[in-house]
């Protein structure tokens, strides 16, 4: 028998997309019967309570969740956001409920001995209910009370060799695409990057030392399959430099309809027979591909790898073999100032171990923007205000028409004083000898 | 419930205390084949909606079979996924940068079995535990966040209105058959966690009543300079109030045709609430992309200004977003996302063909690159 009546929510049992209602109710009726007496370190009947509270919220149309919370482990800054429901004698087993951030490993590939007894752990200090995973990487446990938090912690290094996600103004926990372990696309490890710079990081992960929240996303290639360019203010996404490898046969084998168009992605549609003038050269955004006499030709030098024609024949067409990364910079939501997209800052760099071209950036960013970045400025913000130009001045990176979209339209342009000649300082004086008042 | 002590002293809380040792490292966690096969792979193939064939240059394959995930999810769920895993997969599982669940399996014998293992799985109301699909040229999972379950600024709810939509457009979910994938978001306020500002629609919580003020406490609980400083149109400034018992506070006072209810004031300062039963509704927004194939990525476009929260099931929001895939199903070309569609025949073509009203909201009026968003130009189609 639950606890709450929850006829609104209810309604989304039905239907046959994944109910998250029922979910939870069988987690609450897996805590009341208790099957293997675990001895509960949060209300038994927090679950129902979370139904219970939600289901105000749905009758009520607001949340029930105080403002903010600020809890945490000894030794870090972020890693649980508190979180209190702001009717704790109605719902005494949210009163406290707070979430804690677990790093995730690169890619997200798990073992179930890993993820069971990760819920054996959370069964028994938690409310047993995650978001697997939260948008920015974590695994998140949602809901513990605040005596519990150090014991998690503990466990969680002790037993699991696992440390918490970011949060606060740091460093948040990186994630990356799939990236070579499942994709023929990846011009890098993004795995192995984005592990070895976690780790190179932790103290600014764990430790708010920044104006403000700094993400690093890691794309093996121009797909964007972790949106680095829209959600991290260091987005790293893969390129190559030379020529798209193209085997002509297999180009063949599509042109004759032996393999499907897009690896099979419009198969639910009849779209006609591929057609490879309509369906690729033409869509070329740059217009540099050619078919003739049955040969497929690709103009390099007016390639801008956007990954089309090889999305579209990925057994005929290959990333080059010179593989590295572009690195875009300063992407945010749209608060304060407005959103934005990573602006592209280094056009292609190698990606080796140990990656000390590519922390020489990290660091002359950081230093900058630690220095300069007001009160909560995302780096995307404090680019804006002190111009892409001291980026550059300041990251040592030589201006290239690569750098922009296109060139200003307004002339308000400034010089250095060293850039010109005689400098600033005149006098009016020897002015007016040839310029009459 | 007797406190059990996991070893942790708390007389001594700096003892035996462990950091900064990171994530597990990924390799730990790979199947046999992915390790072998690692960054050697050469081509894949979407063999049917939600299953996934990698061959690499080794001549071994991996299938993968995608399933719709909630995010929101219990113990009790996530030892399902892997009792799954252990029965088919050597136990060993995945999650996408989607929330989807993705199970691999080294041979193709091993898929029917899989296959016909998950969709037997039902939750009591009916609904499919794992639902396969979410590949190719359809409706994948929706990036989502808090609401109602667990943050203290949405305006609307996340996991219910996520679960009403992938309802209604759950078809889409285990068919291919749009010109191009198509990506729903969803955030319950501006701040915006997630996807919503670059997806190809996108599912936006707002308000549209500025802050109450808890002028009693405001000073005691606030740093009023950050409120001030969170303002993006300079609608707070500092006030000095008198209360109905002549005492004299320090606050603030909001300029309320200044004010466009971003909510970002309360983020700073709990004595600034603002969420409304009726205020608060849903936003929609189109046409953004990550992705840099053909077209740069794009910004989703504010296109439906205010639909009301219809809880538990949401209708009207609902329904405005399937007519809007089924216009761009419709419509567009293949390979060519909503956004590129919504550009190639024009935004007076789109509001038309999709049956949206366009209101006087929906033009921007935000500082200087407004005005890059109107029309200057005569080229428009009547």
């Amino acid at each position: 028998m639950a606890k709450h009546e929850t006829p609104l929510i209810d309604q989304l049992s039905s239907g046959p997309w994944p109910s998250f209602v029922d979910d939870l109710k069988q987690e609450a009726e897996s805590r009341a019967k208790n099957d293997k007496n675990v001895d509960f370190q949060i209300p038994q009947d927090c679950v129902d309570d979370l139904l219970g509270v939600l289901e105000l919220s749905y009758k009520h149309g607001r949340t029930h969740w105080k403002h903010g919370g600020i809890v945490g482990v000894f030794g870090y800054g972020g890693g649980v956001i508190g979180r209190y429901c702001d009717q704790p004698e109605m719902f005494p087993g949210v009163a406290h409920f707070h979430t804690m951030r677990v790093s995730q490993p690169a890619g997200k590939f798990y073992t179930t001995k890993y993820l069971k007894d990760l819920c054996d752990l959370w069964e028994f200090r938690g409310s047993g209910i995650t978001n697997m995973h939260g948008s920015t990487g974590d695994i998140i446990f949602i809901g513990t009370t605040t005596p519990q938090l150090e014991e998690i912690f503990y466990e969680l290094t002790h037993t699991f060799n696992q440390d918490l996600g970011g949060s606060g103004s740091n460093l948040r926990t990186p994630s990356d695409c799939l990236g070579q372990a499942r994709c023929e696309y990846a011009c890098y490890d993004t795995q192995a990057i984005c592990h070895e710079l976690t780790n190179e990081y932790q103290d600014e992960l764990h430790r708010p030392a920044f104006p403000y929240k700094f993400k690093f996303k890691f794309d093996g290639c121009p797909n964007c399959c972790v949106a680095s360019i829209a959600r991290s203010d260091m987005s790293f996404i893969g390129t190559w430099r030379d020529d798209i490898r193209i085997d002509q046969e297999a180009v063949q084998a599509y042109v004759g309809g032996e393999f499907p168009s897009n690896a099979g992605a419009h198969a639910g549609r009849d779209w006609g027979p591929f057609d490879i003038e309509k369906e690729v050269i033409n869509l070329c955004p740059t217009g540099c591909m050619k078919y003739e006499d049955k040969k497929l030709m690709i103009n390099t030098k007016e390639c801008t790898r956007c990954m089309h024609c090889i999305n579209v024949m990925p057994r005929a067409l290959r990333p080059g073999n010179d593989k590295g990364c572009s690195i875009l910079v300063g992407a945010k939501a749209p608060i304060l100032d407005g959103a934005q997209m990573g602006s592209l800052l280094i056009p292609f760099i190698k990606v080796e171990e140990p990656y000390d071209e590519i922390k020489e950036v990290i660091e002359s960013i950081w230093d900058w923007w630690m220095e300069e970045g007001k009160n909560r400025e995302r780096l995307g913000e404090l680019i804006k205000r002190q111009g892409f130009q001291r980026l550059l001045e300041e990251t040592g990176i030589k201006a290239v028409p690569q750098h922009v979209q296109e060139p200003r339209t307004n002339p308000y342009i400034f010089w250095k004083e060293d850039e010109v000649p005689g400098g600033w300082e005149r006098d009016v004086n020897e002015f007016r000898k040839y310029h009459l008042r | 419930m007797a406190f059990i002590s996991s070893g942790y002293n708390p007389d001594k809380p700096m003892e035996n205390r462990i950091t900064d040792i990171g994530p597990r490292k990924y390799d730990e966690f790979y199947p046999a084949v992915i390790a072998k096969n690692k960054g050697k792979w050469l081509y894949h193939e979407i063999l049917e909606p939600g299953v996934l064939v990698h061959v690499s240059e080794t001549g071994d394959e991996v299938y993968t079979v995608r399933v719709g995930g909630c995010r929101l999810m219990s113990v009790t769920h996530i030892r399902e996924i892997c009792e799954i895993a252990d029965k088919h997969c050597d136990g060993h599982i995945r999650f996408t940068t989607r929330n989807n669940i993705e199970f691999m399996v080294d041979s193709k014998d091993k898929l029917q079995p899989l296959k016909d293992d998950l969709s037997s799985r039902k939750f009591p109301g009916g609904s499919l535990k794992f639902p396969i699909g979410g590949t190719g040229a359809g409706i994948t999972n929706i990036i989502h966040t808090q609401g109602w379950i667990h943050c203290h600024t949405p305006a609307t709810d996340a996991s219910g209105t996520v679960k009403a939509t992938m309802d209604v457009l759950f078809s889409d979910f285990q068919d291919m058959r749009l010109p191009a994938h198509l990506r729903v978001s969803m955030a319950c306020c501006l701040n915006m966690c997630g996807a919503v500002h670059c997806s190809d629609i996108a599912i936006l919580g707002y308000h549209r009543k500025p802050p109450m003020l808890d002028h009693e406490y405001l000073d005691k609980m606030c740093e009023i300079p950050l409120a001030i400083a969170a303002c993006p149109t300079a609608a707070v400034k500092p006030a000095k109030i008198e209360l109905a018992d002549g005492t004299k506070v320090n606050s603030v006072s909001v300029n309320k045709e200044r004010c466009m209810f971003c909510g970002n004031c309360y983020t700073m300062c709990p004595s600034m609430p603002l969420a409304d039963d009726v205020g608060d509704g849903i936003v929609l927004m189109v046409g953004g992309k990550v992705s840099n194939r053909i077209s740069n990525p794009k910004f989703s476009k504010v296109v439906v200004a205010f639909i009301p929260n219809e809880q538990p099931r949401w209708p009207t929001m609902t329904a405005t977003i399937k007519r809007i895939v089924e216009a761009y199903a419709k419509d567009a070309n293949k390979y060519e996302r909503l956004g590129e569609w919504a550009e190639r025949i024009g935004w007076e073509r789109f509001f038309e063909k999709c049956e949206l009203e366009f209101t006087h909201h929906l033009i921007d009026d935000f500082r200087d690159p407004a005005y890059y968003t109107w029309r200057q130009t005569s080229n428009f189609k009547f």
